[in-house]
């Protein structure tokens, strides 16, 4: 395997700023250390994902605390970054309960989130010179 | 699309893809650490699935 950015430690302020950037857009991060081929897999695969969801009129959940399992789907959905802003912005993700893949749906947009929560662990390992 | 089974297969596959980038670094063992886990999951799906088949709602 080539020699990368990632081969040496980055310090604290760097490697935080990798995670930020790895936790806006799926996968920069990876890209960020040189890791293109990751980089590259995860923003297609997991914007895919995310959009997937919200085709199959999967719901980006509101962060009602009252309602902790809704809290916990909201910081879920949050996790896949700007697609989750775009999204939000643009009014998508409503969902449409009575929707026939309507759980399928919210499955795709979580577990896009929390893979891109793994993804940005992963990031942050390499940044500080473990993997 | 609404087949069950052709979502699941299309979850497991996104899930795989994104379990075996992560974990490999080759990309010749990204792809046969892929495939187990496509497999597996698809397999534990359809198992699963007859599992619960007997079992009233």
């Amino acid at each position: 395997m080539p020699a990368t950015t990632a081969d040496r430690a980055q310090p604290d302020t760097t490697a935080y700023l990798i995670c930020a950037a790895a936790w806006l857009v799926p996968g920069v991060g990876h890209l960020w250390l040189g890791r293109r081929q990751k980089g590259i897999v995860f923003l297609v695969a997991l914007t895919l994902m995310f959009v997937f969801g919200l085709w199959l009129e999967g719901a980006l959940f509101p962060f009602q605390l009252a309602e902790p399992l809704v809290a916990l789907g909201a910081l879920a959905d949050l996790g896949v970054g700007l697609p989750y802003i775009l999204a939000r912005a643009t009014g998508a993700g409503a969902g449409r309960v009575v929707a026939i893949t309507y759980e399928y749906g919210n499955t795709f947009v979580i577990v896009a989130g929390l893979l891109n929560m793994l993804v940005v662990l992963d990031a942050f390992d390499i940044a500080k010179g473990r993997k | 699309m609404t087949s069950h089974f052709g979502l699941m297969v299309i979850f497991s596959l996104f899930v795989s893809v994104v379990f075996a980038t992560l974990m490999r670094d080759e990309p010749r063992e990204q792809l046969k650490f892929g495939g187990r886990l496509l497999a597996g999951f698809i397999g534990a799906g359809v198992v699963i699935g007859w599992l619960l088949y007997p079992l009233p709602l």
